[in-house]
């Protein structure tokens, strides 16, 4: 005794949205022309990562000229304190502060993403308390834990990512929870269990697929988060001192006095990273969620206005 | 002279059995079942230690379905039927009564039992759309049961899945298994929810609601299935609906529940044109009919619909009941024969003192 | 005159990337002071949208043309600004699945008032009387004024959606399925309630639904739609007994009766797509008295009949070849 479902005949294109991955992209960008903008950005900081060791000019440890030298034709963006070329830090920073970012990401999909489902999927007692651990973490403040932690387990790349992957899962695993736990209650999913459908077939082959999605935007914007963890880690000195991030490329320039001396290529480039690094990931985070749910773009009844036409055809007689 | 030892005898045999089928063609056999649902206390609650409560959804239902045969549960929302419906699958187990299906007891059997049993009754859902996932296409959806269940290779499953698709009236097969369920009609849609049970070969299908939201032209469509299925490969159907007019077309017999019991089972057009418990003959009178000439009266019964955390002492229908008599309150009547159906009465029952 | 006149009514929805929806094509109504009229149809038909048309609630990728006349003026004239001042006043609507629409968080009191309030029909102690008033029309308690939405029954909720839908006085009631989810028996008494209004107040009613026994219970005449179109329109009786298009008499044929012992029958295929303009008559493709013209030529409403229209290539032909619904046809 519910709403009728309309007919559509066979051979009728369907009027939703595939669910298929490459039609959602294909609409992603065809309607929200920001995540083009988003996705290009991460995609020109992911090329330079991965080309780093050939698009380096110069090496990265050696003196190769004045030191604080400005920028010049031979050093676009000038050199550092110890007369180390910017530009090939600064690549070599994209390469490690991406790898941070998207490992400790990793990290936090795999905890949160398993917290999520078993929370969403299991209910009851098991969701109670993995959502009281939950709650624990998100109330503990990011950067104390952080420095905490770095301070008792070291600074080595390998902790950082632990360390910033163990405060990021929270929000992951809350909202992979609400989604699981929304397409758990779904008709085919209780029908495929009365069907006798085991737990790990009905996550795998029908929760995981509706939850794909969503997982997927909360990535992209976790990896943002997860580098401007790093790089704040780094600027507190609580980075991996042998390695060049873009975090630690502005610790040292704090520390080398380099705004004093005026020397700014040593410090904006980096700065700038992260907020358009930030930028483009918010942007196409932001683009598949708003994509992902299209009760946004539903047309409600208005009072807003329809358009008139002019009545073209033949008049008819009236009844 | 009294009878002080319990009758014995085909006659006596045949009255025992609800329904006077022959006894190796009862599929389904449910008696006095009850279904609880635990009221919310809330935390205070608990703390405090309130006594647990429980609305009695189902209180005290027999039934029986038959090989071939397609009994319709009929009912206003509320009524239990279907709670009925699941707990008959065991998607719920009973707080009292026995569950026999194919002469075996499955009242209380343990999860990884059921899993065998599922393979022989199947849930036709109400709604085709929420029922099919949005994102495997025909084929996955009717292979999933075959693969839950190891049944048959790759090449059988196959085989087993056009087959299904055909019989549900999808033909050809190829048309359809690629599609995904948006690129289908509703009508479509049911048919490969339908399908998918087949696929199995259920002995017992259990609708809920198979054609109710459909469009008025696709439903004969899909009930016309049904029936045919039933027909073809012996299936027993139990089919839950609030539409009178669907029951009385297509179902062998019907059963009308009010507040968690039955109060009349009988032949579906015994039931539709001699009514003889007074709610069902209220419900009758209160569908249109299709003619313009024809005018019915609809007998407006009094008082707030059923509440199942509330039921009324006696006979649960008492204060609503037009004919209510003086011991409609206290005394609570079970299900009798009504004698004006002909010899064929044993098979009409109602649950009314007047009978 | 007709108190309320739809005139070569259309709608287009704007599907974005050059497509359009032609949801109403073309279709003409007429509603006499106090009558009850249906227009039925199946899901897409366009039967709510021609409704949401009239009474200017249409959202804004919607274009409109046509001429909507109330006591013969065209409130669609200029748009939203011609519409508002008969919007509820004159024109009310009780909207699909309204009964669980109702502000959860005000009683019904206060959602009876806010019409009246917001139209300057009646304010405080004044509102509050005819608030009282209305729930008494409908068949509620006054004590239900001060009562939230959800202490209330299916049933008792349908009545406030209609006494609210009645609160400013409206001459014609638009009605959208307004017993579809609802029990056969509070069915009944909505259906009781809807012809007591019509009757007491003088209230023109047109019912929106799919449930065709409503409407042969209910309503005097009854515009069949099908694709965008009406198909047939007339006295119920007419429609049922002797229809003149093959999808009135195939849709009652394929509602089931609850006495009858015809078998039910039933339509194969789907309707057409409506965002792509339709060669011949929409039907054809599903009719079973298809012939040469359909398939290419459009049929228009013609009469068939004292105050029975229908569009259909059949009509033309001199022998009366066509079988009513009641004879029991076969597909």
């Amino acid at each position: 005794m519910s709403a009728v479902l309309p007919e559509t005949g066979l051979g009728a294109e369907g009027v939703g949205p595939r669910p298929s991955a490459a039609g959602f992209m294909r609409q992603l960008f065809r309607e929200r022309p920001s995540a083009l903008a988003g996705g290009m950005l991460l995609l020109l900081f992911l090329l330079v990562a991965l080309l780093s060791k050939w698009i380096e000019p110069y090496p990265i440890n050696a003196q190769v000229g004045p030191v604080f030298g400005p920028p010049s034709a031979s050093h676009w963006l000038g050199l550092d304190d110890s007369g180390y070329d910017m530009t090939s830090l600064l690549i070599e920073g994209t390469k490690v502060s991406l790898i941070v970012g998207f490992a400790a990401t990793l990290v936090s999909m795999v905890i949160g993403g398993g917290v999520g489902i078993a929370a969403g999927y299991f209910g009851g007692g098991v969701d109670t308390a993995l959502m009281r651990v939950t709650d624990y973490f998100l109330v503990i403040p990011d950067i104390p834990l952080m420095i905490v932690l770095a301070a008792l387990f070291g600074s080595s790349l390998f902790n950082i990512v632990l360390v910033i992957g163990i405060i990021l899962w929270t929000g992951t695993a809350r909202v992979v929870r609400a989604q699981v736990k929304s397409v758990r209650q779904r008709v085919y999913v209780e029908r495929a269990a009365s069907l006798g459908a085991g737990h790990l077939r009905l996550i795998v082959r029908h929760i995981l697929p509706q939850v794909a999605p969503l997982l997927i935007a909360n990535t992209v914007l976790t990896v943002a988060v997860a580098i401007f963890d790093e790089t704040a880690l780094s600027f507190l000195g609580l980075g991996d001192p042998t390695k060049v991030t873009w975090g630690s490329i502005i610790e040292h320039a704090f520390d080398r006095s380099a705004i004093s001396v005026g020397a700014w290529w040593t410090l904006v480039p980096a700065g700038l990273c992260v907020s358009v690094l930030t930028i483009g990931c918010y942007l196409l985070g932001q683009a598949i969620e708003d994509t992902l749910n299209p009760r946004l773009k539903v047309a409600h009844l208005s009072t807003r206005g329809f358009r008139l036409r002019p009545l073209v055809g033949t008049g008819r007689q009236t009844l | 002279m009294t009878l002080d030892r319990p009758p014995t005898g085909s006659r006596a045999a045949a009255a025992d059995r609800p329904t006077g089928q022959p006894a190796g063609r009862t599929l389904l056999e449910a008696r006095d079942l009850v279904v609880n649902y635990p009221m919310r206390r809330g935390v205070v609650g608990a703390m405090r230690r309130e006594p647990q409560q429980y609305v009695r959804a189902v209180d005290g239902v027999s039934l029986t379905v038959a090989k071939g045969e397609m009994l319709a549960l009929v009912g206003e929302s509320g009524c239990g039927k279907t709670t009925t419906a699941r707990a008959v699958l065991r998607m719920l187990e009973p707080a009292a009564g026995t569950l026999r299906f194919g002469g075996e007891d499955i009242t209380h059997l343990p999860a990884k039992a059921l899993r065998h049993l599922r393979r022989r009754m199947q849930l036709i859902y109400q709604d085709p759309y929420e029922s099919l996932d949005p994102r495997f296409r025909v084929r996955a959806t009717m292979e999933e049961p075959l693969a839950i269940h190891g049944v048959g290779d790759r090449a059988e499953r196959r085989q087993r899945t056009r087959d299904a698709l055909e019989r549900a009236g999808l033909a050809p097969p190829d048309l359809y298994l690629d599609r995904y369920p948006h690129e289908l009609s509703g009508g479509q849609r049911q048919r490969v929810a339908i399908a998918a049970g087949l696929v199995l070969e259920p002995e017992l299908l259990v609708a809920d609601e198979p054609a109710s939201m459909l469009d008025v032209s696709v439903r004969a469509g899909v009930l016309a299935l049904l029936t045919r299925l039933r027909q073809e490969a012996d299936l027993g159907i139990l089919m839950i609906t609030h539409d009178f007019s669907t029951a009385a077309h297509f179902a062998d017999r019907i059963a009308v529940m009010y507040l968690g019991r039955i109060v009349e089972e009988g032949p579906a057009r015994t039931v539709v044109n001699a009514p003889a418990h007074p709610y069902t003959r209220a419900l009758l009178s209160a569908v249109p009919p299709r003619n313009p000439r024809e005018r019915r009266i609809p007998q407006i019964l009094k008082g707030e619909p059923p509440d199942p955390t509330a039921i009324p002492s006696g006979c649960r229908f008492h204060p609503r009941c037009p004919l209510v008599q003086e011991q409609c309150p206290t005394i609570d009547p079970a299900l009798r024969p009504v004698p004006s159906s002909g010899p064929d009465g044993g098979r009409h029952r109602a649950a009314c003192v007047l009978v | 005159m007709s108190l309320l006149e739809v005139r070569d009514l259309h709608v287009w929805f704007d599907l974005g990337h050059d497509r359009e929806l032609h949801a109403v094509q073309g279709v003409d109504l007429a509603l006499d002071q106090g009558e009850r009229v249906g227009l039925v149809g199946e899901s897409g038909c366009g039967k709510t949208t021609t409704i949401l048309a009239v009474m200017g609630l249409l959202p804004p990728n919607a274009s409109v043309a046509g001429e909507v006349l109330l006591d013969g003026e065209n409130v669609l004239r200029r748009g939203e600004e011609t519409v508002v001042a008969h919007r509820w006043t004159d024109l009310a609507m009780v909207f699909q699945g309204a009964m669980n629409a109702l502000n959860p968080v005000k009683t019904v009191g206060w959602q009876l008032r806010e019409p009246m309030e917001l139209h300057g029909v009646a304010s405080g102690a004044k509102a509050a009387a005819r608030a009282r008033e209305l729930l008494g029309l409908v068949g509620l308690p006054a004590s239900a004024a001060d009562r939230y939405p959800h202490e209330f029954s299916g049933g008792m909720r349908q009545r406030a959606t209609i006494a609210m839908a009645l609160a400013c006085d409206p001459k014609v009631l638009l009605a959208d399925e307004p017993t579809t989810a609802l029990d056969v028996m509070v069915q009944a008494q909505i259906l009781q309630l809807l012809v007591e209004l019509t009757e007491r107040l003088g209230l023109t009613l047109l019912l929106v639904t799919h449930d065709l026994p409503v409407v042969a219970q209910l309503c005097q005449r009854a515009a069949v739609m099908y694709a965008g179109a009406v198909a047939e329109v007339g006295p119920i009786d007419q429609l049922y007994h002797q229809p003149r298009h093959p999808y009135t008499r195939l849709l009652f044929a394929a509602t089931p009766d609850i006495y009858g012992e015809d078998d039910v029958q039933w339509i194969r295929g789907a309707p057409p797509r409506l965002d792509r303009p339709i060669p011949g008559c929409p039907f054809q493709p599903r009719c079973d008295r298809a012939f040469e013209p359909c398939p290419t030529e459009r049929p228009q409403l013609q009469v068939v009949g004292p105050a029975h229209h229908a569009a259909c290539h059949l009509n033309d032909l001199d022998s009366e070849v066509q079988p009513s619904a009641g004879a029991g046809s076969r597909a």
